[in-house]
């Protein structure tokens, strides 16, 4: 049955023809990208030209050059090994928000989704709670509260998002419960549990793994945003959002200080969506998710 | 039967709406306690701790008393819009509140109607020429829109219209009601870069799937021009599941609003926040905490209202 679908699928593809390559190359260029980005996000302090942190106060603001490929901050700083060195607090945390929040969107909407009764309708209580309240917001009240900083932010935002998902796997996990192979796994004797982890999940996974990537890309936006507003990361660390904020002044100095890293924001988390849109696209064609 | 059952839909969400409110209440009222440090270390902020402002705080926020008699005599001042004295500024925060609302709510309200009309001219626009360039142009365009936040927008326009081209205000609010909206422009425009994607995007889908009903065909089959299918049909049925989005687009009008406010340097209730928010101004950020949660709950309570007003075939369901 799977393999009937997949040939259909990829006898579609070779009649659009042309129209395929273009998106092919799309996918090829957001997996290339996002390559590059976990790259520089592990490697980035070797990579970086110069030091991300060394102030030259003498040198002060430069435009591009040959010696400063994006030009300088107000302090000096050299904004292409800044932009490079930033690319890891914009995807440590949303790598860690992504799995941390599937984690538990996972757990509690199998476990919602499969027992059904008073434990799926405290779970959902619970989603509906933080669905009426704008994530920033709470954050934003939070991390006023307790000083911010990056990692409260990645807390926060773990906690504020695995309703969501735990909302899409329970739907999944809905259609999945009473097929066929659940029942006959339960007539075997198998422990709830075991049919839970070993045989519903690997069924709602695919669409786990499509909406992982959506979720780093909004987590990335949404971890930016608090650098931007100055409750993400300390003052002074090379962040992608951070360099935005610092940036503004310099608009009519030297604009690429503030062009670059908002364009890596834009394009990190654009390629992102695409991944995730791809992975749909493709488990679909498949029959992973119907 | 029918209007029972409306009655019994409203008073249910009316109900759930004041729980939730008391919830958050609550919440916000405890991270006076939650907060590290003592209670009127925090509220001394950077004043000289004395014997006599101690007396003074303690007695003005009734610090002695147990912790419900405190949290009561909160919201009491709270349902009166009395939020204490904010700590930077030792100004009244209702009184900050009041001048700074109107602002937002008109850039709220500016971003909104861009949203509304871009969102299903482009996403009508889309569904109309499906599989052709118009078609993925703007869906390419709105994966971006998506992806891009609100702030960065609000820079790369700044740089753009502002600095180079000259065409809009960078700063400033403006005099007089046309001046204000004209400043609000860029503002506005980069707060509504991602509702407007989302809404293409489900409008689109919507419309779509509305294109092939056998009423569409019928319509067309009587002869009404495509306009009057477009609106009558096609538009009205599309609306109900952009309606739906409602909840979402105005939360992303309150994210967007505290942070766009920060990127033009507008005065309103979000930089408010932002501001109150990094300098642990703790009645500021109750008070403008407690607010925007029920603006936006009500918003949401009203949103639902129109959906059931919308939308007969839901009326009925919640009949039965």
């Amino acid at each position: 049955m799977t393999d009937l679908v997949a040939t259909q699928g990829q006898a579609r593809r070779r009649r659009l023809g042309s129209k395929l390559d273009f998106s092919r190359w799309l996918s090829w260029a957001c997996f290339a990208f996002l390559g590059l980005v976990v790259v520089l996000a592990l490697f980035g302090p070797l990579i970086a030209p110069r030091d991300p942190y060394a102030q030259d106060l003498a040198l002060g603001l430069v435009k591009p050059s040959s010696e400063h490929w994006l030009g300088t901050d107000d302090l000096g700083r050299d904004v292409f090994s800044r932009v490079i060195a930033g690319t890891r607090t914009a995807v440590v945390g949303p790598v860690v928000i992504a799995l941390g929040s599937m984690a538990i969107g996972n757990v509690l909407g199998v476990l919602a989704g499969y027992r059904g009764g008073r434990l799926d309708s405290t779970i959902m209580r619970w989603a509906d709670l933080m669905f009426s309240l704008p994530s920033m917001l709470v954050i934003v009240v939070v991390a006023g509260t307790f000083g911010g900083g990056y990692w409260l932010s990645v807390g926060l935002l773990i906690a504020l998002t695995a309703p969501f998902d735990a909302r899409i796997i329970r739907g999944a996990t809905i259609e999945q419960a009473p097929r066929p192979y659940v029942e006959a796994a339960k007539s075997v004797g198998l422990s709830d549990t075991r049919i839970m982890a070993m045989h519903v999940w690997p069924n709602v996974s695919p669409i786990a793994v499509a909406n992982t990537c959506l979720v780093f890309a909004s987590s990335l936006v949404s971890l930016a945003g608090l650098s931007f507003l100055g409750l993400g990361v300390s003052a002074g660390t090379p962040d992608w959002g951070l360099m935005v904020s610092e940036g503004r002044s310099l608009l009519f100095t030297n604009p690429v200080a503030v062009l670059a890293p908002a364009t890596m924001i834009v394009l990190t988390a654009t390629a992102m969506n695409l991944a995730g849109d791809w992975v749909y696209d493709r488990l679909s064609a498949q029959g992973a998710i119907r | 039967m029918g209007l029972s059952g409306i009655a019994y839909f409203i008073a249910r969400r009316v109900l759930t709406l004041v729980v939730m409110l008391f919830v958050i209440s609550v919440l916000i009222f405890s991270l006076l306690y939650l907060a590290p440090g003592n209670a009127v270390d925090i509220l001394l902020g950077a004043r000289p701790r004395t014997p006599e402002t101690v007396k003074l705080l303690t007695e003005q926020y009734h610090l002695d008393e147990p912790f419900l008699a405190q949290y009561w005599i909160w919201l009491k001042g709270a349902l009166h819009f009395d939020f204490g004295e904010s700590i930077q500024t030792t100004l009244p925060v209702a009184h900050q509140i009041k001048e700074r609302l109107p602002t937002s709510l008109l850039l709220a309200a500016y971003a909104f109607v861009l949203e509304m009309s871009f969102g299903l001219l482009f996403g009508i626009l889309a569904a109309r020429k499906r599989r052709t360039g118009v078609d993925r142009g703007i869906v390419a365009i709105s994966v971006v829109g998506v992806s891009t936040p609100a702030f960065v927008s609000g820079v790369l326009m700044l740089f753009a219209f502002a600095v180079q081209l000259r065409w809009f205000p960078a700063f400033g609010a403006g005099e007089g009601f046309m001046d204000e909206v004209w400043h609000l422009t860029l503002p506005a425009i980069s707060l509504a870069i991602v509702g407007t994607a989302y809404i293409v995007k489900h409008t689109r889908a919507a419309v779509i799937s509305v294109l092939d009903q056998d009423y569409v065909t019928f319509a067309r089959a009587r002869g009404l021009s495509s306009v009057s299918v477009m609106l009558g049909y096609i538009l009205r049925n599309s609306l109900i599941s952009v309606l739906g989005l409602s909840a979402m687009i105005l939360s992303f009008l309150v994210v967007g609003a505290v942070i766009v406010e920060t990127t033009f340097s507008i005065s309103g209730i979000g930089q408010l926040l932002v501001q109150a928010a990094t300098s642990q101004d703790l009645p500021m950020i109750q008070g403008v905490g407690i607010l925007v949660a029920a603006i936006v709950m009500i918003a949401n309570l009203a949103a639902d209202l129109a959906y059931l007003a919308f939308d007969p075939r839901i009326r009925l369901r919640s009949a039965k």
